[in-house]
């Protein structure tokens, strides 16, 4: 495959793109003997939309695993800004600075909007689990800080109404607004969206892909997100990596994924005339 | 008590003097309140009047002149508030927009008042404005409070309401001097601000206020209810509406009362709760939709609350309107009443945000008596008021302890009533309008060289009590065919009532029989489906179902027979019906933005369906043009049933006897 452009550009509604964040150099993951993905390389630019496509079972969840670190390819190197990744423990995945939403909502669904949100501030917090308890010092100071962080989210992504809601009762829709909230609360170098308009209704897909431009805009965090709706992500994206059996098919601006014909014939199966 | 007051502030005529007054009196404590980031925020006075300073030096930057138009679009937030006071200082005119509207009506409203720049809240409204922007000639500028999604807008025009307010802050000498000399030259006829009329018929029509009607107004309703700076007022309504104008600006500014503002409109219900104002004014809508909403939840409370409940909302009835006007009163049932206060009362109140109520209005439309009764009865000083745009809001109010469901009270005070001769309304008072704007005709239609101006309703003073009592829009009253007396809104008004209608428009003026068409409300409706397991996926679904039909059928029957005990309107009994197969709705033209009936829109509209009903046909196909939210037009289309009502015989005696 030919090499993507390694550096910034600016697109056309005037964001500056920066150098890579993430770099994978034929990345080849196996599960014993299936290979889920095949020799694939691609980069994560700062400051980006990065869309990974593909049809069912194409090893696009795996690939967002890889590239937060829960997967270790058993070939191939991942450089996270300019660093070559070892294999990772979990408060190390934790740690690095990418957050992620789940394509099944993974929410604590008997907590409040609030509360779940505030999860995501956990890697922000540094005082002990006994300052914490008592309510004492440092604690109280960090929760201040912490929950103004939350609030600006909340009030970011229009969930006010739903601060106190505990979030099991909320339509599915509002649920993934809050996993996002949550993400964004970690403050990441990197988000990682999978599926984020799975199972929600066109106005919905609407309001989601205006948080994800407007996340993109407002903190200039860079995204990556898997998606099967292919208008939501030839609108939003500005680079897409195409994927079908484990392969890397296509990759490119959404122009340049539409017209590719490996990419079309993956989608529509091949014609025959 | 009333003439000391006015001495003292006998040289403060306009909205900035009073401002300032409450600078130097009681610059801590709190002037406005704003729930965002999930804490109420709030600003002293001598906060808020450098926020207003720094922002009117900002727009004299900005090179507004005197007596330009500065419109504001966006839901109630302080700084909106301070954008019309700082444009006041200016001796500029702010022009409030509902935010609600539509690209073409703000468009409408922008060229008309010729703006020179709008106040947007957010990108929202400021994408609409841009969308008009060509058509409006005059527009310099727009001002922006949220700057979210803003960066990648060009900045030609465009201006951040924070940065205004940076150069305010660094404004020359020059600058201050100018604001300075524009605060001296103010006098109490300059224009305080312009508000468009909803406009029930035709285009809306802009309402030029001076100080001095919005003050003297401001000053008489605070007297008349001893409003006094240790009030607050939760700011929800549209400031595009008089009332809003009046009440967070006007009595605000001259009693000095602190004007909170809720985090979003969705909120509101919770940030009254927390805020528990003592000075509350709602439609009446809001109060009918908060008591269906309490007879919703208390269905599904467990027998024993209920029972408690039914028990002391029965005792509450009896007595709870008394004991508020402060009647006499047995003394068991004055400590059942206390009882009832320590169990459902006090906590319902709390619930619903009203512990701290010392003075509520209700006004804009007819209130059915059991609503007005239930929070009556609660202990709500809830009272009713009459009033228009045209009056700087105030006709005639409800003095506590003489408080009727059917009444709007007595003349507020300074204002003359004189009823015409065809029935219609007229008055007279310190806060009569200046002028339509650029609108003469219009003016000298409404407003009689002697200051004399028609309400448009017809009403009649009930002679043993003083009360002005409404009965329709006096063009909408009109004759059947036999001669006997037709008054829609009378009618619908009753219909109304039941919490199964929201909305119902009776039609039948030069005709032999009425006919009706009904909205329902689909969350009281919706609510009974659910109960009665009757399943369905859509409004129209719903509004069509055979045993909706038959709810409907017997309230109407009901609403006949007690006209036909009237003997005045016993010919408006509704012969023949259909429910709506979509809401009524403001977007599609067929209400005004306060969600009042506009009745020639949808007689044209549906004119199809009117002589349907007319003609005896059994059901009907339509087909319904429709605009959604983002402008975008579709439509709907159903097969509606036209259904039979019963007509009672005209019978006076024998429905007094019953």
């Amino acid at each position: 495959m030919k090499k993507q452009q390694a550096s910034g550009y600016t697109t056309a509604d005037g964001r500056k793109i920066g150098g890579p964040v993430m770099e994978m150099e034929n990345i080849t993951l196996r599960f014993g003997g299936v290979t889920a993905i095949q020799d694939i390389s691609f980069d994560i630019l700062e400051g980006e939309i990065r869309a990974i496509i593909g049809p069912n079972g194409a090893g696009k969840s795996s690939m967002l695993n890889v590239i937060n670190g829960f997967y270790h390819p058993q070939d191939g190197r991942i450089l996270y800004k300019g660093v070559e990744r070892k294999p990772l423990k979990p408060y190390e995945i934790a740690h690095q600075g990418i957050a992620r939403t789940f394509q099944n909502i993974a929410l604590f669904k008997g907590m409040s909007t609030l509360d779940n949100i505030m999860t995501g501030r956990l890697t922000h917090m540094k005082s002990s689990m006994v300052s914490q308890a008592l309510w004492w010092g440092a604690a109280e100071k960090e929760e201040v800080e912490n929950r103004e962080k939350v609030e600006k989210i909340i009030d970011f992504l229009e969930i006010q109404t739903i601060r106190k809601t505990p979030v099991g009762r909320l339509p599915y829709g509002l649920q993934k607004r809050v996993e996002l909230g949550r993400a964004l609360a970690a403050e990441p170098s990197l988000l990682l969206l999978d599926e984020p308009m799975a199972g929600m209704n066109v106005e919905e897909k609407e309001d989601m892909s205006r948080f994800i431009l407007d996340v993109n805009d407002e903190f200039a965090t860079t995204i990556a997100l898997i998606e099967h709706d292919m208008g939501v992500v030839m609108d939003i994206a500005d680079r897409v990596v195409v994927m079908d059996y484990g392969k890397k098919i296509g990759d490119g601006t959404p122009n340049e994924v539409r017209n590719n014909q490996a990419v079309i014939d993956a989608y529509l199966g091949v014609t025959h005339e | 008590m009333v003439t000391m007051v006015s001495s003292v502030k006998g040289n403060l005529d306009t909205i900035p003097k009073l401002v300032a007054q409450h600078i130097n009196t009681k610059p801590d404590q709190p002037a406005y309140r704003e729930k965002e980031f999930g804490i109420w925020q709030s600003w002293s006075w001598a906060e808020a009047g450098k926020e207003i300073e720094n922002l009117s030096h900002g727009l004299l930057g900005l090179g507004i002149g005197v007596g330009e138009h500065v419109a504001i679009i966006g839901r109630n937030r302080p700084h909106l508030y301070w954008a019309m006071l700082a444009a006041q200082e200016i001796r500029a005119v702010p022009v409030p927009v509902y935010q609600d509207s539509v690209a073409e009506e703000i468009a409408y409203v922008l060229d008309h008042c010729e703006a020179s720049f709008v106040f947007a809240e957010n990108q929202e409204q400021v994408d609409k404005v841009l969308d008009v922007q060509e058509s409006l000639p005059k527009l310099k500028g727009i001002i922006f409070l949220d700057p979210r999604g803003m960066r990648k807008y060009s900045k030609d025009g465009l201006f951040d309401y924070r940065a205004v307010q940076k150069n305010g802050e660094n404004a020359s000498a020059k600058i201050k001097k100018e604001r300075h000399k524009r605060l001296t030259e103010q006098s109490a006829g300059d224009s305080c601000a312009m508000l468009y009329t909803s406009g029930t018929t035709g285009r809306p029509k802009g309402v030029v206020l001076s100080h001095n009607n919005v003050i003297k107004t401001s000053q008489a309703s605070c007297d008349f209810d001893n409003l006094n700076s240790k009030d607050s007022v939760l700011a929800y309504l549209p400031m595009a509406w008089v009332g809003d104008f009046i009440f967070s600006i006007g009595q605000a500014t001259w009693s000095g009362f602190c004007v909170c503002c809720p985090e979003n409109t969705e909120t509101m219900q919770h940030d009254l709760k927390e805020i528990g104002p003592s000075y509350f004014f709602a439609p009446p809508r809001y109060f009918e939709g908060l008591l269906t909403d309490v007879m919703i939840r208390m269905e599904d409370a467990g027998y024993f609350q209920n029972t408690l409940f039914k028990y002391f909302m029965g005792h509450a009835q009896k007595v709870g309107s008394l004991i508020l006007d402060g009647k006499p009163v047995s003394t068991i049932d004055k400590l059942k009443y206390q009882l009832g206060r320590f169990f459902i009362y006090g906590p319902l109140l709390n619930t619903l945000g009203m512990t701290n109520i010392r003075v509520g209005y209700t006004a804009g439309e007819a209130i059915g008596p059991e609503i007005f009764n239930f929070y009556r009865s609660l202990g709500v000083n809830l009272k009713q008021l009459y009033g228009q745009t045209e009056a700087s809001v105030f006709i005639t109010q409800q003095p506590d302890g003489q408080v009727h469901a059917d009444t709007v009270g007595v003349p507020s005070p300074g204002v003359e009533l004189r009823i015409g001769e065809n029935g219609e309304v007229f008055y007279r008072s310190p806060g009569v309008f200046v002028e339509y704007f650029k609108n003469t005709k219009s003016t000298n239609e409404t407003k009689d060289s002697d200051g004399w101006v028609a309400t448009g309703d017809a009403g009649f003073l009930e002679p043993e009590s003083g009360h002005l009592r409404i009965i329709d829009r006096a063009k909408d009253v009109g004759k059947m065919k036999n001669g006997s007396l037709f008054a829609p809104k009378f009618v619908e008004n009753k219909l109304k009532f039941y919490p199964n209608i929201l909305e119902a428009v009776l039609f039948g003026a030069g005709k032999d029989k009425c006919v009706a068409f009904i909205n329902i409300d689909l969350q009281a409706v919706g609510n009974w489906a659910e109960r009665n397991n009757i399943a369905y996926s859509s409004y129209q679904e719903l509004s069509g179902h055979p045993k909706v039909y038959g709810m409907i059928k017997e309230h109407i029957n009901e609403v006949n027979n007690s006209l036909s005990k009237d003997k005045m309107l016993s010919g408006c009994q509704i012969a023949r019906f259909l429910i709506l197969h979509k809401e009524l709705d403001a977007d599609d033209g067929e209400l005004t933005r306060t969600r009042k009936v506009r009745r020639r829109v949808i007689e044209d509209k549906f004119r199809e369906l009117i002589n349907a009903l007319y003609d005896g046909k059994k059901e009907i196909f339509t087909k319904t043009e429709v605009a959604y939210e983002d402008g975008s037009k579709g439509s709907i289309s159903a097969t509606l049933k036209l259904e039979d009502a019963v007509i009672h015989d005209v019978n006076v005696s024998e429905g007094n006897a019953a």
